[in-house]
């Protein structure tokens, strides 16, 4: 007997899709684009690099939780450890310089698939529990990560270290606006490739098994392998926004992989809206300017933010990016609970 | 590495196992009853220790400040609950996550803006400052006080939980809370039981840690995460877990942090050792916990669902 194949019907209307709002997303993405290819512009017009710098720390979290929501906003992965890649990826640069490479595209290579390796291992024993329990293993995990790294006396220990090297790019290295561009067009590509991904069969099967895991292993389709692919390429993505903030701060320290680190990821998904292409840099761009903001006005910011974050998920359920209007609107809810 | 080293470290093991028992049980408990993930209960844990501190300052007597602090964290746990997290309990974990998260945020800047920065500490009475002698080795009393007291609150968690009217329901309403609801039984209150509950055991830790370790804000976190691997560890919902776990969490790490560098001096060169030591030292807990989930997602303890 031949399985029956997971199709759009088969599981029903409750997968929002991507293409759910044409319009809309081209307009947004129009804009945001224009805004971000601005800022250099802006940048070097004002005389003021310190714009750049904040931008391009959007981009690298933004990109990072684009690469989260791959595993928790489609995959319905509540991963509570996704610093790790990020400061995995900003270690390599380091590590790898140490082993003598220096060139950029081998070091992204190489962080691509060194990543690759250790996130299908911790995968693989994170994706044998549910619920609560992967929430516990993905920051348990990353915590090993945190202490190995502060451990490494060589490499600055808990203080960290300054880069020797940046990684080579040629003429281009240590260029601060070539690092802009690169960043925007990697988080363009990211964003695409997520759209084409999620929209495929493989995205398919990934969105149902959020909702029903059971149900898709019903129809015949074996749902761990590709939540465990998900989950490695959200690994993946997050170390190259690693591999960016190491030569953007010139810098790389276990801070990168402190688990506030992690839930200020998921509070970006969240507050750009889960499960979507854009919602993620939406929530980058809010969080890291609320910060900005928050940080100049008090140094007690974090006592503001987190009553803030509490007030986003009673009131926001479904993130900045469901706030704008929508015709026709009868997908169902996002944040629906899993029903075992 | 002598006997005597290794058995010193051993009592130390079985100290932090006690500490992280008493974070645990409470955590499980509302693991198991409410299936609510609380992150913020490091910082339950802290301001305990914060509680205790500001009582110590008035009262100046340890006991009082202990007191002082689980009684502390009981209220404030009752009104936690019942404005805040109340309304998180039938979200999904996602939104649990975020709202404990932004909780600890407040909780760090709040300690952070009351008690400044800087770590305070606590002093133990004269009587439990000194040291006895245990099987001809000089131990902390303090350090022994901390073991019996884990003993004995797992032992009136054991009765309150198997023997009591109270832990009749709360059983019940880990197997069934609909159908413990459908029988008259106020669910909501008791709930807001367990949790107050275990937020006054990580209060009793947290106070407890006073005159051990330096209070101050974020303290509540290292210990979260040990206490999160003891559950996974134990089995989740299980008292008897929590016990266990702490017990071999506490144990692993210890004696880790300890046994396992001087070991590697013996196996390798020096610089080899002296390298990897430390590494190796900080992540044995952690490969413990994955060596059990790979080998037993459902944890060394399960609950046994009748």
């Amino acid at each position: 007997m031949t399985p029956t194949p997971v199709t759009e019907t088969s599981v029903g209307k409750a997968l929002p899709t991507p293409s759910e709002r044409p319009l809309l997303t081209t307009v947004t993405i129009g804009l945001l684009a224009l805004v971000l290819l601005a800022v250099p512009v802006y940048a070097s017009m004002a005389g003021d690099p310190h714009v750049l710098t904040i931008s391009s720390r959007i981009l690298v979290f933004a990109l990072a939780a684009l690469g989260l929501n791959i595993a928790l906003g489609f995959g319905g992965m509540v991963s509570m450890g996704h610093s790790m890649y990020l400061g995995l990826g900003a270690y390599l640069v380091v590590l790898l310089h140490t082993a003598g490479v220096d060139s950029g595209w081998l070091q992204l290579i190489a962080i691509v698939a060194i990543t690759a390796v250790i996130a299908t291992a911790v995968g693989w024993v994170a994706l044998r529990t549910h619920g609560i329990a992967f929430i516990m293993i993905t920051l348990a995990f990353a915590q090993l990560f945190y202490y190995l790294f502060v451990s490494l006396k060589s490499y600055g220990g808990d203080e960290g270290m300054r880069l020797e090297q940046l990684s080579d790019f040629g003429v281009l290295t240590g260029n601060r606006t070539a690092l802009y561009y690169a960043l925007l067009a990697c988080l363009g590509a990211a964003a695409y490739g997520t759209y084409r991904l999620v929209g495929a069969r493989f995205g398919l099967v990934l969105r149902a098994s959020r909702i029903n895991e059971r149900r898709v292993s019903a129809v015949g389709t074996h749902a761990l392998p590709y939540r465990l692919t998900a989950y490695v390429l959200s690994a993946m993505v997050c170390a190259v926004a690693g591999f960016f903030l190491a030569n953007l701060t010139g810098f790389v320290s276990p801070a990168y992989l402190e688990w506030t680190v992690s839930g200020e990821l998921i509070v970006m998904v969240v507050l750009g809206g889960v499960g979507t292409i854009i919602g993620p840099i939406v929530g980058a761009i809010g969080l890291l300017l609320l910060e900005e903001v928050l940080k100049a006005w008090t140094e007690h910011w974090p006592m503001v933010l987190g009553p803030l974050i509490i007030l986003m998920v009673l009131g926001l359920r479904r993130g900045l990016w469901s706030m704008l209007p929508v015709p026709n609107h009868d997908s169902a809810d996002v944040t629906q609970k899993e029903r075992p | 590495m002598t006997l005597t080293l290794f058995f010193i470290q051993l009592l130390n093991g079985l100290q932090l196992g006690m500490m992280l028992f008493l974070m645990a049980a409470g955590l499980t408990l509302v693991f198991g009853i409410m299936n609510f993930i609380n992150l913020a209960h490091g910082s339950l844990y802290m301001m305990g220790a914060y509680f205790a501190a500001l009582a110590y300052g008035v009262t100046d007597s340890f006991f009082l400040s202990l007191l002082a602090a689980v009684l502390g964290m009981f209220v404030l746990a009752v009104l936690l609950d019942r404005i805040a997290l109340a309304h998180l309990y039938r979200r999904d974990h996602l939104d649990q996550v975020l709202a404990t998260f932004g909780l600890i945020l407040f909780a760090n800047g709040a300690v952070r803006l009351f008690w400044g920065s800087a770590p305070l500490y606590m002093e133990a009475p004269d009587w439990l400052s000194q040291s006895v002698s245990v099987m001809g080795i000089n131990y902390p009393t303090y350090r022994i006080a901390i073991i019996v007291v884990g003993l004995l609150v797992a032992l009136g968690l054991h009765l309150l939980i198997d023997r009591t009217r109270v832990g009749m329901l709360i059983r019940a309403g880990a197997s069934n809370r609909t159908m413990v609801a459908a029988l008259g039984i106020n669910i909501g209150w008791l709930t807001t039981f367990i949790f107050a509950l275990g937020a006054a055991l990580a209060g009793l830790a947290g106070a407890m840690a006073g005159p051990i370790l330096s209070i101050q804000p974020g303290m509540g976190e290292p210990i979260l995460i040990l206490t999160l691997i003891v559950i996974v560890i134990g089995g989740i919902g299980s008292i008897r877990g929590a016990l266990l776990g702490a017990l071999v969490v506490g144990v692993v790490d210890t004696l880790g942090r300890a046994v396992l560098p001087a070991l590697l001096f013996q196996l390798f060169d020096p610089t080899v050792a002296a390298a990897v030591g430390p590494a190796i030292a900080s992540v044995g807990v952690y490969v413990l916990m994955a060596a059990v989930l790979a080998l037993k997602p459902e944890g060394l303890f399960p609950v046994q669902h009748a």
